[in-house]
């Protein structure tokens, strides 16, 4: 079990010196521009606010440096690590990652979300490599009294040929920190590169696969509670009374205590708090409005139907538009709400002290937890330190921090570190969803088939704003209204992997590919000829690039033989998402009257891959994750309460139901962006046109499984 | 309460706990053996995968009354150093993302290659049908258990 100290910025600097020399490099995270770093004593490093990330080599030849990013399987260690040992010409077996603990005056972008950390990091970590090699390399050429030109870096040596010398960074590293650090250092040009791009595995295989404590869930600490929590089972309640007699009778239940809408079990192990809490009597009753599913699709229709709608963009005159047209395409498409699912529930380390609090755990966000945990017991922020562990998965749940927040205040009324942990159950009926939505799409053709007027109202279930209204299609039409609609619902919600997009693209896909038909052309030619519009007479504000854009269309209908294939209908999707372009192409057969998923293509273009094993991951995850949800995915609501708590009726994705998929990506030498979230927002989309073509039939609601398509005969 | 004497990884191990409690909740709460994951806690994710005997359970599901006189083996006895074809499989084909299922597939893996050394594609996807992995990295734990099939000793 991992026992971590209190991890203070001094204790942190302590913990990452080098006793015996070395070199070690600080670097400012949070500066506007990638500045160069700067040397530290590094068997004393004193503090110093504005360098906030390290990069150390001890004297053995060990290379450290200190991930801040949340690991949830993104595999950023990896790739944090892989950009410094490029620019560096380290010997990868000898470079290290480590988790650094919340410092928010570190790090300015402490968060997993967004698919941002590689844009944010990529000039940062590279000059961090290329100063440090500048540093080694001129401390040997010092040493051997010869031209640094003539000496070159070499997988953790550095090497002057025409004496044949060499000597090792560790060997180096105390007498690089002599030296005066430049202006600038150059960096590599990409065709050098070694490891940028390259299959590296994940940097923490060895810790998983032989089963290291390393998640939240794993964290332990001498002296200890375990709680459990009974939360509100509908939305929309309260507590009205509570009998907790049959539970304090329990064995190994030391407190059952009630705060906020919360009833806490505070015990010494999770099985006998597990059993106590099925003794628990909570009456509970109407604290707001208390919805069903049901309500809910009626209310759809009439969110629609009303002019309660913020416009969030319009460009031309869609009324004429309209009037003028020779035909009228409309379709509404519908999304069930979906619990995020991490396979690690929920769980977090709290312990309230004199001094101040210590919380330790899985988090996404550990500055807004610390922030939050601050205001709600009145403790400034410096007192309250947060040590990330590993993540079993957050696909945005961990961004929330409501159970960081709920065991810090547990910890505060007992008085006892408390480690609270949610069961699956808790984790499916404790809130924080993708939202419910349902999208309606109006387009105006003229006589030979051109979009003259294109109309997007979104309405949602605390869902904010429910489009993304510079994306594609916009730019492309001179007529165009696009607006949403927001219930406000006791059903909380939160970010879902790829937000708002991880439904949005599969409704505008599946749209598109109504109007090309209707419009009679092919899907892919239609959106061409939508992007040559946008790039010849682009209108208002376009947040795509039309190049990248246009060149992912052209190459994934390449590779996937598109429109050449007999005996396979094919499904096209496009899409500019979180920052990265994706294109997918889906084969479908029909096997005994059903429609039957051959396999998906996907081309992604996110400028320069850091690892391409892990690079693929995400995108085969994304896909397999895209697929699943738009297949299976649904949590409906009774009075307040979801039908679905576990895995036996929420159904996930398993192996057996997994496309094949042929991922590659577009290798342009462009700066990174991200690839968390890229490739799951078009899946859905390229999906149900494929299996329109293979059957005729259009779908238009989530999840598939419920249409009678796939009805059992 | 009772106490059981149970064999986890070829060491005797002395607990005193209700005779219900789970196989998993013995290991992680009271042995400080936290490889063996808590998922779901109904026998759906298979993330709390170990072997009774050298057969695939559900520890979540296994009251400590029902070990009794089975050998357990977990993540952490699967192998000495963390070699085992499977691990070793693992790693090379690059399987984890969060990793947390991975022991779970790796245990329900090993049991099944030991039935079934050299099996067909097919029969991986039928035996791994059973643990979820949230990631979606299922193409490769499928690959790596195909990988590591051809590299069991018989």
């Amino acid at each position: 079990m991992s026992k971590t100290n209190a991890n203070t910025r001094r204790t942190f600097l302590r913990n990452i010196s080098l006793a015996s020399g070395g070199l070690m490099l600080g670097f400012k995270w949070n500066s506007a521009h990638a500045e160069m770093p700067a040397i530290f004593n590094a068997a004393d490093p004193v503090i110093a606010p504005s360098f906030n990330s390290y990069l150390t080599i001890a004297t053995d030849g060990t290379v450290n440096i200190f991930s801040p990013n949340p690991e949830l399987g993104q595999n950023i260690m990896t790739s944090f690590a892989q950009i410094v040992a490029e620019e560096l010409d380290a010997d990868w077996t000898k470079v290290r990652v480590t988790q650094a603990p919340l410092d928010t005056k570190a790090f300015d972008r402490q968060l997993t979300g967004g698919s941002g950390a590689i844009p944010h990091s990529w000039m940062r970590l590279r000059k961090a490599g290329a100063s440090a090699r500048w540093l080694l390399l001129h401390a040997a050429a010092q040493q051997w009294g010869v031209a640094p030109e003539e000496c070159t870096a070499d997988n953790g040596f550095i090497i002057h040929k025409p004496s044949n010398k060499k000597l090792g960074y560790g060997e180096l590293a105390t007498a690089a920190s002599t030296i005066e650090m430049p202006k600038e250092v150059p960096l590599k040009d990409r065709k050098d590169f070694k490891l940028i791009g390259k299959p590296i595995r994940n940097i923490k295989n060895k810790d998983i696969i032989t089963g290291k404590p390393i998640y939240g869930l794993d964290f332990y600490r001498e002296g200890m509670v375990i709680a459990m929590v009974q939360r509100p089972p509908a939305f929309g309640t309260k507590i009205k009374s509570i009998n907790d007699a049959a539970v304090k009778a329990s064995p190994g239940i030391l407190d059952v205590v009630k705060f906020q809408e919360n009833v806490a079990i505070v015990g010494k192990t999770t099985w006998e708090i597990m059993k106590a809490k099925k003794l628990l009597e909570v009456e509970y009753e109407k604290a707001g409005n208390i919805e069903s599913t049901a309500d809910h699709d009626a209310l759809f229709t009439s969110m629609l139907d009303g002019e309660k709608v913020t416009v969030q963009r319009k460009d031309g005159d869609v009324e004429t538009a309209f009037k003028n047209a020779a035909k009228i395409i409309k379709s509404e498409y519908q999304s069930p709400f979906l619990p995020h699912s991490p396979l690690e529930p929920m769980n977090f380390f709290a312990h309230v002290h004199a001094d101040g609090v210590e919380l330790v755990g899985p988090t996404q966000t550990p500055q807004a937890a610390r922030q939050a945990v601050a205001k709600l017991l009145n403790i400034p922020q410096e007192k309250i330190t947060v040590d990330i562990t590993r993540l079993g998965g957050g696909f945005g749940r961990r961004l929330k921090f409501d159970y960081v927040v709920e065991a810090a205040e547990l910890s505060s009324i007992i008085k006892k570190p408390v480690k609270v942990i949610w069961s699956r159950e808790d984790d499916m009926m404790g809130g924080s969803y993708r939202p419910a939505v349902r999208y309606r799409f109006e387009a105006a053709l003229d006589a030979s088939g051109n979009m003259i007027g294109y109309k997007l109202r979104g309405a949602g279930i605390n869902a904010g704003n429910s489009t993304r209204h510079d994306n594609f299609p916009s730019g492309a039409l001179n007529n165009l209204l696009i607006e949403s609609v927001d219930h406000q619902s006791p059903i909380t919600t939160g970010a879902w992997r790829a937000p708002t997009t991880n439904f949005l693209a599969f409704a505008e896909q599946t749209f598109l590919d109504e109007v090309a038909e209707a419009a009679g052309k092919d899907a892919v030619q239609f959106r061409l000829e939508l992007l040559e519009k946008a790039r010849k007479a682009p209108v208002g504000k376009i947040s795509y690039d039309i190049e990248r854009f246009d060149n992912v269309i052209r190459t994934v209908a390449e590779k996937s033989g598109w429109g050449k294939k007999k005996g396979v209908s094919q499904g096209f999707s496009v899409y500019f998402s979180h920052a990265s372009y994706v294109g997918q192409v889906c084969d479908m057969v029909v096997k005994d009257g059903k429609p039957n998923i051959q396999k998906i293509y996907a081309v992604s273009d996110c400028g320069q891959v850091i690892n391409s094993s892990g690079a693929l991951q995400q995108v085969k995850g994304a896909i397999v994750d895209g697929y699943g949800h738009a297949m299976f995915g649904k949590l409906s609501f009774v009075d307040g309460k979801p039908e679905q708590n576990n895995f036996n009726n929420y159904r996930l994705i398993r192996m057996k139901e997994i496309p094949e998929i042929d991922a590659s990506f577009v290798d342009n030498g462009k700066d990174p962006t991200g690839l968390g979230e890229p490739a799951l927002p078009p899946t859905g989309g390229a999906v149900a046109n494929a299996i329109y073509k293979a059957t005729g039939k259009r779908l238009k609601k989530q999840p598939f499984i419920e249409e009678p398509l796939f009805a059992d005969a | 309460m009772p106490q059981y004497n149970i064999t986890i990884n070829g060491k005797s191990r002395q607990v005193d706990v209700a005779e219900d409690t789970p196989l998993l909740w013995v290991l992680r709460d009271h042995l400080q053996m936290c490889g063996t994951k808590f998922g779901c806690g109904i026998g759906q994710c298979g993330a709390c995968t170990v072997h009774l005997n050298g057969s695939a359970v559900r520890s979540c599901s296994t009251p400590i009354a029902s070990v009794k006189g089975r050998a357990v083996t977990t993540i952490e006895g699967l192998s000495e150093k963390g070699d085992h074809p499977l691990q070793v499989a693992w790693d090379e084909v690059d399987v984890p993302q969060c990793g947390y299922c991975q022991a779970g597939q790796i245990m329900t893996a090993a049991a099944f290659l030991k039935r079934t050394p050299k099996p067909t594609q097919e029969q991986v996807e039928n035996a791994m049908n059973a643990n979820i992995c949230r990631c979606g990295a299922y193409h490769r734990i499928r690959e790596a258990v195909l990988e590591a099939s051809k590299n069991m000793k018989p």
